[in-house]
This record gives structure tokens, C-alpha cells and sequence, in this order.
């Protein structure tokens, strides 16, 4: 009798197992739902830019859903996603992304927040051989690794300010630049220092002060002293907000004088809310900004997405949102294009991307990033206590002159 | 390495004024973890999480439109009974347990502290805004910020308030005594359940004007507490407790060294250097101690 039990006991739970995995080989679409998987953010430090990215992918999905949804073989499917949060931890992030795919039997994903997430998600999602679109990882690694399931919509961290280092020569009439520069030591900061290493190259011209900015780093005056002394051409500081908000902060406490300062993050920083006037003249690289020309038919163009966006979530979008919500639209041509719902099919037209959305042209090159979309620069400029964002290059949707050099702290009301 | 610092001697008076400012900010949590420490043997890992709450609360007032400086006043007020809370929730089930069980528990709280402040006042590092100005030396090649100074001048203040309270007043006295001794303090009437709790509440407040100083003078994120409660910690292991001097200078010393360290190695060794600096001072003190105990036996 007891073995009998225990056969039967046996038997029900391989039924149960076998049963369970056969449901979550067709979960990727269930009904008319195509389910995407994502890891990202809502508590830890990333918290602020997780909150963004999610707000981005909801907005997008909200919007496709509304419009028709995506077209497969004749029949209308509408987007979900799930979510899980990866507590800004990368081994998590990366045990999410199993979860996701073995439990849940996701087919897609979209990427989580930052660089070194990505970079936790990616071999995971390459092993599965799951295509992922992803928004928020820009470190130039996640695409030398030969990845060939990742799609990233934005702008690879190298480009971010090289295009400053070329401005500062410009304007130093075609001659070399004197550049100091202080970079946190994580993946995305150190790829934009390997960016203006390779533009120094390119102009000839000559890093003076080399710093690298420790995560828990909260004081930089040494750094700054350093500036003082050797007066450079050009600063520059990348370490997410922080790095950002340090340096405003110790720049105008120090008055240190510095005829070009180009940073990171302005954007999530708050930059000119926070520190007022004396982030004046700060220019800043962006992967989006609101009043460039890219249209399509979902959010029509930057400006209206800036104002949907607020009417939706009550604070004008940063771009961590803009490029989120563009990774959705990259998915649901992808799925009409392949017509098909076979995961190499979709990696196939994903691959093919050509298409312009509100956020900018989306092209894939060899490593799955974008490389249609140029990265742009705003300058922080204030009238009287109101300071704003204005792009000031690429030159075709710049709205103001760039303001060089910055006056001394001496001549600054 | 870099030695632009001995080229350009007007560096090497920035930094020792940078270090010496900030030191002293350091030496004000150090004194509180020493305090408690010797009081009531408790290692307070959550220390520097103290710190960042208590800037946070004067970034609140910032908010509020009210200028952070008087953080200084309300935040130590708050904290004192944030810190008194603490005691009586958590601290007072370990304060007779084994130190390994202290550091755990306060370990704990700088987890929930953390998760908390992110929670509340979100992932964004914040920054309030004094407006003090900058105080210019030898032709403007020397900068201070006149927050930074502000700092320092406060921190002193009350680090000199608070010696003078636990010389004078009966609490300091019973405070003291319990740090002597507990039991006999016990025996002779001094309620130190009750000393306890004000200690950990003081030592609370000493962080919340640290934390008050720090919204004016650097920057606040839920997740930057650990560096605070490293270095409290390793100016203390310097300087021994309860002796104020010693913890002033030794902080002093830290600043200094921490900037140094910055000029010299670079600055990604910044907090490295004073982690180096720590493993190097317990490493010695063992070696000291290990000879005396042989010269016993």
C-alpha cells in the first residue's frame, strides 16, 4: 500500500513538473498577450533611473496597446511586461534574468538600468538565446563581447563626449587642447574617458590631469586644486549624478576657472534645479533632448512625448525614459517585420532595424548598438534665477550659439 | 603617482586646509562612536547611516525653504530621539551581549536605515544650499568655502559644549561613571538603562549636526554612510576613548592624510589609502600589544 502511494506520489509530482515546464514554453505568448521579461531597479541606489527606465517601457506599452498593438500574422497582440526588482544588484539582476526566462518562460526582455546591470544580464540572455532590447547600458564592452542577442537603442558611453573634446579644439582655432579630466572608476564613466583618450588622439592633444573618482567619493577639491594649478582647456567630470552634483557644488565654492566644462548626468542630476546659477555654462551630453526633429506615429515628436509624459507621471522626462519607451517601439516592428513569433526570426529583423522613432533613428551595428543616432550636447544657461537645457550641437538642431569660454568667477554676478 | 603637490606649494596649503576642515567634521562623529563605545562597548556600524539620516533632515528643512544651517540646532534635537528609540527597539537586547552580536545588530540597522532613506527621500544625491560664499587667500590661489569653515567652526563648538556637559552636569557624571565602571556605577545608584539610552541618543545627535554639516558642505545619498563609520572608527582606534584632544587631532590627522593621499596616489586611492591606513594601525597596535604581553608572561 505505501509503495503504491509513493509511486502514485511520484508519478502525480513528473506530471505536475512536466506539465508546469510545458506551460511556460508558450508563455512568451499567452492569448493575444506578448509577454516581455525585466529586471530593473525600483529599490537600491539605481532606484531614481530605475523608476525612469520602468516609466519609459510602461508609457510605450500603454501607447502600442492603445494604438492597435503589435500585428502578427494577421491577428493583434498587445504588450505586457514583467517586472522583478533587481535591487541595483547585479548578481540579482542576473538570477532575475534566469527566473525570467526559465520560470517564467519569457522569450524577450528589455534591458534593466545601467551599464554594469546590462552587463550582469547580457551572458544570461545570450546563453537562452533570448533577444533583448535594451535601453539603459551604454558601456562600450556590452558591444565587443560579440553579443549577438543584445540591441542596444542608445548611443555607446565612448561617443558621449568626444564630440565636447572636438568642440574645444574648434574653438581653440583648430590647435591641440590642454584637457584635465575626472572619471568615476566604474564601466560607464571609464568608457567615456576611453572616448576623449581616442578624441585627445585624434586632435593631438594632451591630457594633463587624469584623476579617477572612487564610488563613495563625495569631495573632489583635490582634483579641483589640481585644475587651478595647471589650468587646463577643458574639464571634464563623469560620475553619474553625483559626480555631477559634486563638482558644480566644489567648482563654484572653489571658483575655479575653466573655459570649458563638459559632464554627464546633468539630466538625472537635476543639475540646474539643484545647484542654480552656478551650473551656468555647463555642457552636458545627452542621448535625447525634447526639441529635436525625429517623429513617428506613436508619440509623434520629442515635444509631445515631454508632454504626455508629464500628463502621465507629473515630471518632464529625463532621457532614460525617451530611450526606454524607444525600445518598445524597436520590438513591435521587429515582431511585424519577422511576422513570426520565432525567437531567431524576430533576432533576425531586430538585427535589420532601420526606423526612426521620436528618440531618434534606431540602426544596429555589428555589436547591437545604435549607430544612426548622434548623441547631442546642451549648455546650462540661465536668465536671471531660470536656468534651462539648450542644445548647443550638433549644430543641425541647435537652438542656441554655444557659449565659450566661460567667464571667469571674478566677472559672474 | 603625482607630485604636482610639491611643485606648486600653494597646493600643499590647499590641502592642508581642506584636511584639517574636514578632519575636524570627522573628529565630531568620531567623538560620538568613541563615547558609545566606551560607554556601552558597542561598535555602531550604522554610524555613518546616522550621519546621512541627520543631513537629511536639514535638506528637508532646505526644502522646506528654511536654510539648512539651522539643521544644526533641529537635526541634533531629532536624532537625539531617534537615537534614544534605537536603544530602547534594538540596542538595549545587545548592550550586554558580545561585541561580534553589537556589530551585527547595528550592522542590521544600517541596512534598514539605508533602504529606509532611499525610500523616503528616493536614490537621487541631493545637495542643499548654503550660500556662504568662499574666503580667498594668498591672491586667490588658496579657496575655502566658507561652509566648509562654518563646519569646522561648529563642530568645535560643540565638541567643546560637550566636554563641558560631561564634566559638570550629573548626566555627564553618571555617563562617565558608567564608562569606569558599570557595575559599581549600578551599585552606587546611577540608572544605567537609563545612561544608555542617552548615551546612544547623544552620540545620535553628535551624527545629526555632522549630517547637518555635511548637506552644506558635500553631498547626500541614502548609500554613502559606510566611509563616515569607517573613518569614526579608525580615528577612534588612533585615538582611544573618551579623550576628546586625541580624537580632535587624530582627526585632524585623517583629513590630512586623506588629502594627501589624494594629491600623491591619486584620488581612486582616497578611501583605499585610509582602509590601507587602518589594516596598517590595527596590524601595528596588535604587534605593540603582543610584546607587552610577553613582557607579562
Amino acid at each position: 500500500m505505501n509503495k503504491i502511494a509513493k509511486l502514485f506520489i511520484t508519478l502525480i509530482s513528473a506530471l505536475t513538473l512536466t506539465l508546469s515546464s510545458v506551460t511556460s514554453s508558450f508563455a512568451k505568448v499567452e492569448g493575444d498577450m506578448i509577454v516581455l521579461g525585466s529586471a530593473i531597479s525600483l529599490t537600491g541606489k539605481y532606484s531614481s533611473n530605475g523608476v525612469h527606465t520602468q516609466n519609459g517601457y510602461n508609457m510605450a506599452v500603454d501607447r502600442i496597446n492603445k494604438m492597435g498593438g503589435v500585428k502578427v500574422g494577421g491577428k493583434s497582440y498587445k504588450f505586457e511586461i514583467i517586472y522583478y526588482d533587481d535591487e541595483s544588484n547585479p548578481k540579482r539582476a542576473a538570477q532575475l534574468a534566469e527566473r525570467l526566462i526559465k520560470q517564467d518562460g519569457v522569450h524577450y526582455m528589455l534591458g534593466p538600468y545601467s551599464s554594469g546591470l546590462t552587463k550582469a544580464i547580457a551572458p544570461v540572455t545570450e546563453k537562452y538565446k533570448i533577444p533583448m532590447v535594451e535601453a539603459n547600458g551604454a558601456s562600450r564592452s556590452l558591444f565587443t563581447k560579440g553579443y549577438k542577442y543584445l540591441f542596444a537603442v542608445l548611443s555607446p558611453a565612448n561617443q558621449y563626449l568626444e564630440v565636447a573634446i572636438d568642440l574645444a579644439v574648434e574653438k581653440n582655432g583648430g590647435k591641440p587642447v590642454k584637457i584635465a579630466q575626472a572619471f568615476e572608476q566604474d564601466a560607464f564613466s571609464q568608457d567615456v574617458r576611453l572616448g576623449i583618450l581616442d578624441a585627445a588622439k585624434r586632435t593631438g592633444s594632451k591630457i594633463i590631469i587624469d584623476d579617477k573618482l572612487p564610488k563613495e567619493l563625495n569631495d573632489m577639491a583635490a582634483t579641483l586644486a589640481k585644475v587651478k594649478a595647471t589650468k587646463p582647456d577643458v574639464l571634464v567630470v563623469s560620475g553619474h549624478t553625483k559626480g555631477a552634483l559634486t563638482a558644480i557644488r566644489q567648482i563654484s565654492e572653489m571658483k575655479v576657472d575653466v573655459p570649458m566644462l563638459a559632464m554627464t548626468h546633468c539630466d538625472a542630476a537635476k543639475l540646474s534645479k539643484q545647484h542654480g546659477k552656478n551650473s551656468e555654462y555647463a555642457l552636458c551630453a545627452s542621448q535625447w533632448h525634447k526639441n529635436l526633429s525625429y517623429k513617428d506615429k506613436f508619440f509623434g515628436g520629442g515635444k509631445k512625448y515631454d508632454k504626455d509624459f508629464k500628463k502621465e507621471f507629473g515630471y518632464a522626462p529625463p532621457y532614460q525614459s525617451a530611450e526606454s519607451s524607444a525600445a518598445l517601439l524597436v520590438f513591435k516592428d521587429a515582431f511585424e517585420r519577422a511576422n513570426s513569433f520565432d525567437r531567431d526570426k524576430v533576432r533576425d529583423a531586430l538585427k535589420a532595424t532601420d526606423m526612426q522613432t521620436f528618440y531618434g533613428n534606431i540602426k544596429f551595428g555589428p555589436g547591437g548598438q545604435n549607430v544612426a543616432k548622434p548623441m547631442i550636447l546642451f549648455q546650462v544657461r540661465c536668465k536671471g534665477d531660470v536656468c534651462e537645457n539648450k542644445v548647443v550641437a550638433p549644430t543641425k538642431w541647435a537652438s542656441d550659439k554655444f557659449f565659450h569660454p566661460i567667464p571667469k568667477w571674478s566677472e559672474r554676478s | 603617482m603625482d607630485f604636482l603637490i610639491f611643485q606648486v606649494p600653494m597646493l600643499m596649503v590647499q590641502a592642508s586646509m581642506d584636511g584639517i576642515l574636514l578632519g575636524i567634521l570627522f573628529a565630531l562623529i568620531a567623538y560620538g562612536m568613541a563615547l558609545q563605545w566606551g560607554v556601552m562597548n558597542i561598535i555602531n556600524i550604522a554610524q555613518g547611516d546616522l550621519v546621512i539620516l541627520g543631513g537629511y533632515i536639514a535638506y528637508t528643512m532646505y526644502l522646506a525653504g528654511i536654510h539648512p544651517a539651522w539643521g544644526v540646532i533641529v537635526s541634533p534635537i531629532i536624532m537625539y530621539f531617534v537615537g534614544w528609540a534605537l536603544y530602547k527597539l534594538v540596542i538595549n537586547k545587545v548592550v550586554d551581549r558580545d561585541l561580534f552580536i553589537s556589530i551585527l545588530a547595528t550592522f542590521g540597522i544600517a541596512i534598514v536605515f539605508q533602504q529606509l532613506m532611499n525610500f523616503i527621500f528616493g536614490a537621487d544625491v541631493v545637495v542643499a544650499q548654503s550660500g556662504y560664499g568662499t574666503t580667498m587667500l594668498f591672491d586667490n590661489s588658496v579657496t575655502l568655502p566658507n561652509s566648509k569653515i562654518f563646519s569646522a567652526f561648529i563642530s568645535l563648538v560643540y565638541a567643546i559644549a560637550l566636554v563641558v556637559y560631561m564634566k559638570k552636569s550629573r548626566l555627564g557624571r553618571a555617563i562617565r561613571a558608567t564608562a569606569q565602571n558599570a557595575r559599581a556605577a549600578k551599585i552606587l545608584g546611577v540608572d544605567t538603562e537609563k545612561v544608555y539610552a542617552a548615551t546612544f541618543g547623544i552620540n545620535a545627535a553628535l551624527c545629526g549636526i555632522a549630517g547637518a554639516l555635511i548637506s552644506i558642505t558635500l553631498t547626500l545619498h541614502p548609500y554613502v554612510g559606510l566611509p563616515y563609520t569607517v573613518r569614526s572608527f579608525m580615528i577612534v582606534i588612533v585615538a582611544g576613548l573618551g579623550n576628546l584632544p586625541a580624537v580632535a587631532i587624530s582627526g585632524m590627522g585623517l583629513g590630512l592624510f586623506e588629502e594627501f593621499a589624494d594629491y600623491i596616489l591619486g584620488t581612486e586611492f582616497r578611501i583605499g589609502a585610509v582602509f590601507m591606513l587602518l589594516v596598517f594601525i590595527l596590524v601595528y597596535r596588535r604587534f605593540k600589544l603582543s610584546k607587552k604581553r610577553e613582557y607579562l608572561k
